[in-house]
């Protein structure tokens, strides 16, 4: 694999659940690559299928997901390789940081011992005694003070915080070439959300991996991310550059959940919820699945599907007006 | 007994530094080391006065069992025929039965042969009743709609059909009698750990382990068992008093244990006809029946609560929640056993 190439390239990836009511299709279509060290954010609101197109990748979805598509990971097709070839992926070469901190380990266990673990799973040749050097060192690396005795404590002796940068060192204990963070800092106090966000940058920018991250809030990626995908109703709604959705979105699902980024400057006085709510995925509307609630939408959004456009250098655009709104946008109101 | 069962003992492989352990000597100058969960489930266990009383009373029965009879003169089939029916003398401690044997070493020898069977039972049931719980919790589906299946043939079944047939003919060897008790037996410890992994295996931990590349087998063994360990343990003293009582029954009716060999419930039966003339045979086996039931079911309650996996010594507030909880789930158990024995007998 030459560096150019992509890490993983996602192609028309979807994922229905089988359940009483019928098939919930919770990702539909999704493609899209992540580059080698770059950091790519996945927003939208809940339910929209984030979570399940990371589960998707790590083939961590229950019995009752069909999954069809192609996931290639660094020249490795990771939907059909063996159960076995998946679990030496697992925490390896992709590593995942969970939302919840204080349920992503188990109470039973001081911190070291599971990260030990992680990385004698993955290579049983190491010595315990080197994992344990290791994983203090690690600790130390996302800023666990006194890693030495913190490592032989149990989770609940830990802080929220704390927690979260011992998943983190969990997550990069075998240098993975790409880490999904899932909410990484949701969970957390937003004093400590701040301080959370820099060490997971740092150790992404110190390992080299890329990063997939997972949030509902833009206002969280906005110093962090090289690339935005946002994704509405499992489908992906837009796709760009950090400042082409930043400044030059031509979605009105971007643009909406932009206007209800509270403003931490205190610059705009009162936050915009966007007014309604995501539609079933068990009977999707026809049409665009946001006309609902689309300030922009013209009978015609109620019939055509709209399918993902190129409105830009690397800029794609899931909407039937996408081309007019890149213009004058209050002109179309 | 109870520190060799803590969780992080379970799989030898992955065991954590113990703190005090070589790999945590390096961690010096350490004042306030952390304790480990078997390190706080003994602290715990040691601090539940029942449980002290009820470990403390098996012993003595075991002592008694198994070392009483050197000091007795006599051996456990000796006949003495002009001494039958004697009562309890410096000579003969607990008498003799209707053919002058001494009843001191048949009661030790009877007590040994219940203790033995109903451990061993115990172990059956509960190592099965583990295994195919967890496999249906885990793995849900297939396999669990087979388990369950399974307990529920195995409830269906008359056990007293079962036991006629099976131990009648199975019952004069010990390992045979076990077996027929434990495939009796082994399906509540199956729910309950079936239970526990069905609820245990939602937690987020589960899937952070499988995104971190476990195997089932690891997960299994690392992360769902020792959960279970306090219940498994609970379980194992509650099943030895249950099969115990459910032993003696059988073998009270002719159908478990046969001569030579005797249990307690054998010595009941043997004494039952001379109940009024000499009530005292008929009550010695069956005051030890008592006593060792009484005693597992001690040790039991205060396993559950040492082996608790969410009760924490240190933190206070949580502590007492889980005490409170620990005594609740006494409760449930209490009321599970009750109507365990309902079925048992019915
Ligand atoms: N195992 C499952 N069975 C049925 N439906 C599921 C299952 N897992 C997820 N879903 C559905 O898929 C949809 C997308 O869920 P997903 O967890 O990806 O949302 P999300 O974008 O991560 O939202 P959030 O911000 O709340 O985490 C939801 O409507 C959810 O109910
Ligand atoms: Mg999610």
């Amino acid at each position: 694999m030459n560096d150019e190439s992509p890490l993983l390239t996602v192609d028309n990836l979807s994922v229905g659940f089988v359940t009483k009511g019928g098939i919930v299709q919770a990702a539909t279509e999704i493609s899209f690559e992540i580059r080698r060290g770059e950091v790519l954010a996945v927003v939208g609101e809940s339910g929209s299928g984030k979570s399940v197109t990371a589960l998707a990748l790590m083939r961590l979805h229950p019995g009752n997901a069909i999954t069809t598509g192609d996931v290639d990971f660094d020249g490795r097709d990771l939907l059909n390789m063996s159960d076995a070839e998946m679990r030496s992926v697992r925490g390896s070469d992709i590593a995942m940081i969970f939302q919840d901190p204080m349920t992503a380990m188990n109470p039973v266990f001081t911190v070291g011992s599971q990260i030990v673990e992680t990385i004698r799973v993955h290579d049983s040749s190491v010595s315990k005694q080197d994992a344990w050097s290791k994983t203090v060192d690690l600790l130390q690396l996302v800023g666990v003070p006194e890693p030495k005795r913190r490592a032989s404590q149990y989770p609940h002796e830990y802080s929220g915080g704390m927690r979260q940068r011992a998943m983190i060192a969990m997550a990069i204990a075998n240098d993975p070439k790409l880490l999904i963070a899932d909410e990484p800092t949701t969970a957390l106090d937003v004093t400590v959300q701040a301080q959370v966000m820099e060490v997971l940058h740092e150790v992404q920018a110190q390992t080299g991996s890329a990063m997939m991250l997972i949030t509902h809030d833009l206002g969280l990626v906005a110093g962090s991310a090289d690339r935005v995908q946002v994704m509405y109703a499992s489908r992906l709604m837009e796709t760009g550059t950090i400042n082409q959705i930043f400044y030059e979105s031509q979605n009105p699902y971007t643009m909406a959940l932009l206007e209800s980024i509270p403003d931490v400057d205190g610059l705009k006085d009162r936050l915009e919820p966007i007014p309604g709510n995501p539609p079933s995925l068990l009977n999707p509307p026809s049409g665009c699945a946001f006309r609902p609630r689309c300030n922009y939408a013209q009978p015609i959004c109620a019939v055509d599907k709209p399918v993902l456009v190129s409105v830009g250098v690397e800029h794609e655009s899931r909407c039937l007006r996408a081309h007019e709104l890149g213009a004058d946008t209050e002109a179309l109101v | 007994m109870a520190d060799t069962q803590i969780p992080p003992v379970l799989d030898e492989d992955v065991v954590a530094p113990q703190p005090g352990g070589a790999t945590t000597a390096e961690v010096e100058g350490l004042s306030d080391k952390p304790k480990s969960f078997g390190r706080l489930a003994w602290e715990r266990f040691l601090g539940h006065r029942m449980a002290l009383v009820g470990a403390a009373g098996l012993l003595l029965l075991i002592a008694l069992f198994w070392i009483g009879p050197y000091f007795s003169e006599f051996s456990f089939d000796e006949r003495n025929v002009r001494d039958r029916k004697l009562g309890p003398s410096t000579e003969h401690w607990f008498g003799t039965d209707e053919i002058g044997r001494d009843l001191f070493v048949r009661t030790a020898q009877g007590g040994r042969y219940s203790l033995q069977i109903g451990a061993l039972a115990a172990l059956i049931a509960t190592g099965a009743g583990t295994l195919l719980g967890a496999l249906a919790g885990y793995f849900g589906k297939t396999v669990d709609a087979l388990v369950s299946q399974l307990i529920n043939l195995t409830l269906i079944v008359p056990a007293i059909i079962v036991l006629s047939v099976f131990a009648n003919k199975w019952g004069a060897d010990a390992l045979g009698l076990a077996l027929v008790l434990a495939a009796l037996l082994w399906t509540r410890i199956a729910r309950v750990v079936r239970g526990v992994i069905l609820q245990i295996k939602e937690q987020e931990y589960i899937m952070a382990a499988r995104a971190a590349g476990a195997t089932h087998k690891r997960i299994l063994a690392r992360h769902l068992l020792p959960n279970v360990v306090g219940a498994i343990a609970v379980e194992i003293t509650l099943l030895i008093g249950s099969v115990i009582v459910l032993e003696s029954t059988l073998s009270f009716l002719g159908l478990g244990v046969k001569p030579p060999n005797a249990s307690l419930g054998t010595l009941v039966a043997q004494a039952k006809g001379d109940i009024d003339s000499d009530p005292i045979r008929v009550l010695t086996p069956g005051i030890f029946i008592v006593l060792i039931v009484l005693c597992v079911n001690f040790l039991g309650d205060g396993l559950r609560d040492a082996l608790d996996p969410r009760a924490k010594v240190d933190d206070g507030g949580a502590g007492k929640a889980a005490k409170k909880a620990a005594k609740a789930a006494r409760k449930d158990a209490k009321k599970m056993k009750s109507s365990g024995t309902v079925v048992v007998g019915a």
